[in-house]
């Protein structure tokens, strides 16, 4: 059943117009939730009673650590099912979320120093969750250097999904660092389900900012995703055509 | 013509790649050489004070030791990928989970083994506790043939890159870290007098789990490296 509705999926071309006619509907979601989400939380949303103003980093920091990850296990997914059903797309879906799961490390990376500057006192405190944090970046550096080292874009993508998979172990450890090492960092307060340990003033603009950055690597996601399908069919005529009528409609 | 056994196959390649490395001994001994030569430059850099030296002795050790692995992964797949064996094998009837598996057997015994019997001599050196020696020997002995393991994955992809060297230790190093972190966290809790057997049995637990899993990827790696 399911493989009758996905089936005309595997065709690249279907799925370029797919992926573009999605991607303009999310950008504008990403937009709206960032803009309500982002003034909710800086203006409106009450402030910390402990750490005052500076908290308020959270609502850009977590959604982006908790994307990082979310995004290395969407990659391993889509590898596995490169790997296992020989999709050439899963492949380029999973080159398309690479760098925009690197970035979002590097964001969560960022902001989380910065907001370790004045509660801790410290730019960098060798916790286990900035670690694996850091060693995720490195995976996901990992995974984009072993794709660019290859000419074969189709061999490119399957062995980066293989490291890909192999990283993906990793993820389990950043989950339980916390209770292994247990050290500074405070222990996860949005992802107890049901019964957060926050209050919800602060909870509701959370989520929202949360489902806008899921929009926004959504709609980023689409975008790469394109660019790849486009990169590896070069030759096909669907994509010459493609080109043709683009530099028709931009000479008129 | 006879089918080879299982056993068979895994005993006959184990014993060519040693063969072939007792031909060309320096492929053993100038990983070798880069440990003790690593370690013995931490002195050197950081000052003599025995203190100081014991403290970061397993750390030292460790990580000298993630780095000759390093050094000789390369041998593991290089050589027989550019003559054509590796080809070969992969073509051969047996299941390749059984001839990774002997080729990186092999390579422990070359690489992880000597390094083993190596690292007393260099915890003397550098002052370690000595309640931590066997602590620092068993996480050796369980932690090692991960890095075989682990490492043996990367270059089965990036044989086929010509310049895989500094491609590979990108792969490699990232998955070394727990091995890293549990050893180290072992031999320090062992240097304390405590019990370390935690720390042991997550070693030994990453240990088996790469060995039932580690082959696969090395094959379906080198499949895609030998396309």
């Amino acid at each position: 059943m399911m493989w009758k509705w996905l089936h005309p999926y595997a065709n690249p071309e279907t799925s370029y117009h797919f992926a573009g006619k999605i991607l303009p509907w999310c950008a504008r979601l990403a937009f709206a939730f960032l803009t309500i989400g982002i003034t909710w939380a800086l203006l409106f949303a009450p402030a910390d009673y402990q750490q005052g103003d500076t908290f308020r980093i959270f609502y850009i920091h977590v959604p982006a650590a908790m994307l990082s990850m979310g995004i290395y296990l969407g990659m391993a997914i889509a590898a596995l099912s490169g790997l296992v059903w020989q999709l050439k797309l899963a492949d380029a879906s999973a080159a398309a979320m690479a760098p925009i799961g690197a970035t979002f490390t590097f964001i969560a990376l960022i902001t989380g120093s910065a907001w370790g500057k004045p509660m801790w006192g410290t730019w960098w405190i060798w916790d286990a969750r900035l670690t694996s944090e850091l060693i995720l970046l490195f995976l996901y550096l990992g995974v984009m250097a072993l794709h660019n080292a290859f000419d074969d874009k189709a061999l490119a993508g399957k062995a980066a999904g293989i490291l890909a998979l192999v990283g993906v172990i990793n993820l389990p450890i950043i989950k339980y660092s916390v209770e292994w090492w247990n050290t500074l960092h405070q222990g996860a307060t949005v992802s107890k389900l049901g019964q957060p340990s926050m209050t919800a003033d602060m909870f509701w603009p959370f989520l929202v900012c949360f489902i806008g950055f899921a929009f926004l690597v959504t709609a980023l996601i689409c975008l790469r995703f394109r660019t790849e399908i486009l990169n590896r069919n070069s030759m096909r005529p669907w994509v010459r055509e493609l080109v043709t009528t683009e530099v028709k409609t931009h000479a008129v | 013509m006879t089918q080879l056994s299982y056993r068979a196959a895994f005993a006959l390649i184990v014993k060519r790649d040693l063969r072939i490395a007792f031909r060309h001994r320096d492929d053993i001994i100038n990983p070798l050489l880069f440990f003790i030569i690593v370690v013995t430059l931490f002195p050197l850099g950081v000052g003599p004070e025995s203190t100081m030296l014991s403290r970061i002795a397993p750390g030292i050790i460790w990580v000298a030791a993630l780095l000759s692995t390093l050094l000789s992964l390369d041998r593991l797949f290089k050589s027989d990928h550019a003559d054509g064996s590796l080809e070969q094998m992969l073509l051969s009837p047996h299941p390749i989970f059984i001839l990774v598996l002997a080729k990186i057997v092999a390579h422990w015994l070359l690489t992880g083994l000597p390094l083993i019997l190596i690292a007393p001599l260099l915890a003397v050196l550098l002052h370690l506790q000595e309640s931590s020696y066997i602590a620092l020997m068993l996480t050796l002995l369980l932690g090692t043939p991960i890095l075989s393991l682990l490492g043996a994955i990367g270059v089965a992809l990036t044989v086929g890159i010509k310049k895989g060297g500094v491609l590979l230790s990108l792969l490699v190093l990232p998955l070394y870290i727990p091995v890293l972190i549990f050893a180290t966290s072992a031999i320090d809790t062992a240097g304390m007098n405590l019990p370390y057997n935690g720390q042991l049995a997550i070693i030994a637990a990453i240990f088996f789990a790469s060995l039932t899993l580690a082959p696969f990827a090395v094959s379906a790696a080198l499949k895609v490296s030998t396309n």
